[in-house]
């Protein structure tokens, strides 16, 4: 059940750097600690530049959520870009389609408490994940 | 559009990155910092991150192709100040930036790469007196 | 829907009295909640299970989010206060008697359609009764979560062996959890004392897996990105034969079987040596003859 939700466009690169501090300060109100924010912080990069270089532009819609007693954020990234033919490729370390280190989708995968992907080649890719106090 | 500024220290060149930067800036800061070390022939190149509480894999790579074209250039690059969140973080992501020299501060930063220019200098100088 | 909701509603006062009435017999723990303060919030969840059951007996329904937070809050407030997640679930369930009295009040003239209200309010009432246990309980485990936090926090002690040598002493297993507080320990000291070296020794580690050398392997890589250097010490010959049978490449990380080698070996990296001094006095049996 999700306490307070809110989409932000990923459109720029500006707007990558701004997700971040969204993020950064949501995780503050909610008091994680340092290393837990820097690491869903770092995930949230990952995944808005995913949808900005490789999804052509999207959206993220940030969530808190809570189970029981524990409160959480919720992350999705949406975009309509040419989708992931294949998934567990893309999963696997130093699986990369343009130049660089290709860590961003598994890396990300280690950064947080649970990690759903979708996609569809030609309709879009749907990243969420989530991140418990 | 601002740029991160690039500080002479005699041979070597300092930068400190202090905020979080979009992609395009710090594209320029690598365009800058190569073109610079080619310019004044540095040899040591210092790059202090101890401001920096987010390293994602694009900032990553933009150190690795910084030390890598320093390299070339002839120039030692080290990176002083990793915070510890961001050490952890970085491991996580499974980055540990082969090839990258590291102190924990400026003053070590500087020692280090003294050590190594001096180094060089040393076998400079055993080229030239051998001739 | 049913008789269930209509009868509630117009009986809520007679509901609510024979409620308080009912409690103040069981376990009502006066010592923990005054009179006020309980009535108000027994007479807060009436009205609120009433008004949501007027929609759907659902309780995990959108009609109850209400109802589902006031429990919430009065299960933590109790929990705080002392109670036992049995003496809260009982505050709930001892909803039942003053129900049944109204609904057989209001139905004793149809003994069919009776059973099927009772059978209905039943099964609403035990559900909010285990949606106060869960949340009681789920508070339990957040609490014990912390402190078993808490004692891997103490039981990873950094200690500074010299200036810019620090050794951290492993005792027992090192599994992911373990490690990540290891990691922080480690880091924020090495940042504290500025150190270059860090001795990570795993004489009191019993054994060494291809999991476990792998965080051993993510600390020390996390020190080195930061600038300090790492070295592994207080590897049995047991150890050493296990990490050579599963492969486990150490890469190129300094190892030592001895923690006082790997000191050595740190303070000589550094360009320090010890020195000897005419005036030791360290030699009893010469003391003791010159007496």
């Amino acid at each position: 059940m999700a306490l307070k939700s809110e989409t932000f466009p990923i459109a720029t690169s500006d707007d990558v750097v701004k997700v971040r501090q969204t993020v950064r300060s949501w995780a503050t109100e909610l008091k994680f600690s340092l290393v837990d924010q820097t690491k869903f912080v770092t995930a949230t990069s990952e995944l808005a530049r995913n949808t900005l270089e490789h999804g052509g532009g999207g959206f993220m819609t940030a969530e808190i959520v809570e189970q029981g007693p524990r409160k959480g954020i919720k992350l999705i990234f949406r975009d309509d870009g040419p989708g992931i033919p294949s998934i567990e490729m893309a999963l696997k370390d130093g699986y990369t389609t343009g130049s660089g280190m290709g860590l961003g989708l598994s890396g990300s995968k280690r950064l947080v408490n649970e990690f759903d992907i979708q996609s569809e080649v030609g309709r879009g890719t749907v990243v969420t994940i989530t991140r418990w106090k | 559009m601002d740029r991160i500024p690039i500080l002479k220290m005699g041979d070597c060149l300092l930068v400190t990155i202090q905020v979080d930067m979009h992609d395009e800036l710090a594209m320029s800061l690598q365009e800058d910092l190569t073109a610079q070390i080619a310019r004044h022939a540095s040899r040591g190149v210092l790059i202090d991150i101890s401001s920096l509480e987010i390293v994602d894999s694009f900032i990553g790579r933009m150190l690795a192709n910084i030390a890598a074209m320093s390299r070339v250039l002839d120039a030692q690059t080290v990176l002083t100040g990793m915070q510890p969140a961001v050490a952890i973080t970085l491991v996580e992501l499974g980055m540990s930036l082969p090839g990258i020299k590291t102190a924990l501060n400026v003053e070590r930063g500087m020692a280090l790469l003294r050590e190594f220019m001096g180094n060089d200098a040393e076998s400079e100088e055993d080229d030239g007196s051998e001739e | 829907m049913s008789a269930f909701q209509e009868i509630v509603r117009a009986h809520e006062k007679a509901i609510l009295s024979g409620w308080l009435n009912e409690m103040s017999t069981s376990t009502r723990r006066k010592d923990l909640i005054n009179d006020a303060d309980f009535k108000s919030q027994a007479t807060e969840l009436l009205r609120l299970v009433t008004d949501a059951s007027q929609s759907s007996s659902d309780v995990q329904s959108e009609a109850f989010s209400a109802t589902r937070t006031f429990l919430k809050e009065i299960t933590k407030a109790r929990m705080d206060m002392g109670f036992s997640p049995a003496e809260i679930s009982m505050f709930v369930l001892s909803l039942k008697q003053p129900v049944f009295k109204a609904l057989r009040d209001a139905l004793k003239d149809n003994d069919a359609e009776l059973i099927d209200e009772i059978w209905l309010s039943n099964t609403l009432i035990d559900k909010i009764g285990m949606l106060t246990v869960d949340t009681a309980v789920g508070f339990r485990e957040l609490t014990i979560a912390r402190q078993q936090e808490e004692m891997l926090e103490l039981s990873t002690p950094v200690v500074k062996l010299w200036d810019g040598v620090l050794a951290l002493p492993l005792i027992g297993t090192l599994d992911s959890a373990r490690t990540q507080v290891v990691m922080e320990s480690l880091l924020s000291a090495i940042v504290e004392t500025n150190s270059q070296v860090a001795i990570i020794d795993i004489t009191g580690v019993p054994t060494v897996d291809t999991l476990v050398a792998q965080h051993l392997i993510k600390t020390i890589t996390a020190a080195r990105l930061m600038g300090a250097d790492c070295y592994l010490s207080g590897i049995r010959p047991a150890i050493a034969q296990t990490i050579v049978h599963l492969g486990i490449d150490l890469v190129d990380i300094q190892t030592k079987a001895k923690l006082s080698d790997a000191f050595a070996l740190a303070l000589t990296r550094m360009g320090k040596t010890i020195v000897s001094t005419k005036t030791a006095t360290v030699n009893n049996s010469q003391k003791a003859k010159e007496l």
